[in-house]
């Protein structure tokens, strides 16, 4: 199946339920990856009926989380998994956990496009959205694509993207601040788009603590709260 | 003895079984993670290697057991586990066809030393083994037996008193002390082996050897053995071979893993369990073929 050799173990029943979280993350991820997508692009074309298709799913999602936890939980319970396998299940339920907030930021981005709908298009922020919108779901597609394939150079490429993010997102705050000190009138309506962009932006961070669950999936190195660049140092450092 | 030689057979016809153990013993190789101390060593072995005949069983093997360390050596059946810790009170002696090279250490002095005799040594390095084998005595001579010949005590008070200590260490004076004088093979599995590790450290040794203490034992005897390791590790010296990988990574600070002979990969143990750094541990560990 993989580098990890999850379905080389002596019990099928083993090798049956590593698989089976693997199966299960990578479709709550594409459910999440959908949403944010549907999210992003409800809100640039004030598309209230695709907003609640957002918000709809929350509920599959947040479904999908709790039956994740449990098949850790039984994992744990019934095999006491050690080395690699313990830390498949541990990146599992965190992964799970990034993912199932990732679907709250995106409903978070499909309300603000119903109140867009409401209040009426905002003057600015499109462009900012746009962009940041893209690269964020590039950035779930890589995670996940990382994790699918127990691939350790695409999960530090989610990192570097996510350095970007949060460059585009300093200055579309304050392009957009300077706006609304020049048109008070628009506070609200741009509010809602800084909302989304916040959301964006968020759902970015948590596509890089994918990245990081899979770099400690595949080489058990923690890289939480390292810097892009420390992240490359621990990983030049001895391959076993 | 007659248990002795008949894991000293059992021993032989692994290594004899194991023709891949003979065809590895030309490559040389390394053990990786860490194996050895920078100080604070209470036994040093190095470049051991042991023959059944001349039948290989141990290559090459280095390694530092620590003061008041619990060192667990796992590793699959025939992998050599056994056969290393019994080099290290000399329990191999008894096999006429067994032979050992290298140095091993204890404190600096050459336990192999034609010159020196193994009765303190084993004193010095007392034994736990897989069933429990309490003398058909009481209990209180079980524990006396050893200070007893070795002649550590002069006065009944004092050997009350190491007895009553000793089980007391072992955890198991609470349950033992009205009967003291009823026979050791009268109590439960976990119980006699508890007997055992009372009559090993009644002779206060420096490192306790333990082969498999806990195969014969329910859980809950098991969990009073483990405990039992972890309050014994203040005052001693510990290295236990195990089959059990969950016991290994609770009680062990080091983790030693063995494979064909070979001393494969040593780490603290909460690596191994983690992130071993070598893919036959990783295999092992994780229950895959290897």
């Amino acid at each position: 199946m993989d580098k990890l050799h999850l379905d080389q173990h002596i019990s099928q029943q083993f090798n049956a339920d590593l698989e089976e979280l693997r199966t299960q993350v990578l479709e709550l991820g594409g459910i999440v990856e959908q949403q944010t997508v549907d999210a992003l692009t409800a809100v640039i074309n004030a598309d209230g009926e695709l907003a609640e298709k957002v918000l709809a799913t929350e509920e599959e999602v947040d479904l999908r989380e709790l039956r994740l936890d449990e098949a850790c939980t039984q994992v744990l319970a019934r095999r006491q998994p050690a080395a690699s396998d313990l830390r498949m299940v541990l990146a599992v339920a965190r992964i799970t956990r990034d993912l199932e907030r990732m679907g709250d930021e995106a409903d978070k981005v499909a309300k603000m496009a119903i109140y867009l709908v409401e209040d009426g298009a905002a003057p600015r922020g499109y462009v900012e959205l746009r962009n940041i919108g893209n690269i964020v779901h590039q950035m779930v597609i890589t995670a996940l694509d990382a994790f699918a394939r127990f691939d350790v150079d695409l999960a530090v490429k989610v990192a570097h993207e996510d350095s970007k993010v949060d460059q585009e997102y300093k200055t579309a705050m304050r392009e957009l601040a300077t706006y609304m000190m020049e048109d008070p009138r628009s506070i609200s309506r741009v509010m809602n788009i800084i909302w989304a962009l916040r959301s964006l932006e968020r759902i970015g961070d948590h596509a890089r603590n994918i990245a990081e669950h899979v770099i400690f999936l595949v080489r058990g190195l923690d890289v939480r709260h390292a810097s892009v660049n420390e992240i490359e140092e621990k990983l030049r450092g001895p391959k076993k | 003895m007659t248990e002795l030689n008949a894991v000293a057979q059992a021993t032989i016809a692994q290594a004899v079984e194991t023709p891949a153990a003979a065809a590895a013993s030309s490559a040389s190789y390394e053990t990786v993670g860490q194996p050895f101390l920078d100080s604070g060593a209470k036994m040093s072995m190095r470049d051991v290697d042991v023959f059944y005949g001349d039948k290989q069983a141990i290559f090459n093997v280095g390694l530092d057991i620590g003061q008041n360390e619990v060192l667990a050596m796992i590793g699959p059946s025939g992998c050599g586990k056994s056969t290393f810790l019994r080099c290290l009170n000399r329990m191999n002696d008894t096999i006429d066809i067994c032979r050992v090279t290298g140095q091993l250490q204890l404190e600096g002095q050459n336990i192999y030393d034609p010159k020196l005799d193994v009765v303190p040594l084993r004193a010095r390095v007392g034994m736990v083994f897989q069933k429990p084998n309490p003398f058909p005595k009481s209990i209180y001579d079980n524990v006396a037996y050893g200070p007893r010949i070795h002649g550590l005590v002069s006065r009944r008070a004092e050997l009350d008193e190491v007895v009553e200590t000793s089980l007391r260490k072992a955890s198991l004076w609470e349950e033992v002390k009205d009967r003291l004088h009823a026979p050791g093979t009268g109590l439960s599995g976990g119980q006699q082996q508890r007997l055992c590790i009372a009559r090993t450290i009644a002779v206060s040794p420096e490192v306790i050897l333990m082969d498999e203490p806990c195969s014969a034992l329910d859980p809950i005897a098991t969990a009073k053995i483990e405990e039992l390791i972890a309050e014994l590790s203040e005052n001693f010296t510990i290295a236990i071979v195990t089959h059990s990988m969950q016991q290994a990574a609770r009680v062990s600070h080091r983790t030693a893993y063995f494979h064909l002979g070979k001393l494969i990969e040593v780490n603290d143990t909460e690596k191994v369990f983690t992130n071993p750094d070598h893919e036959l541990t990783e295999a092992y560990i994780t229950g895959r073929f290897g």
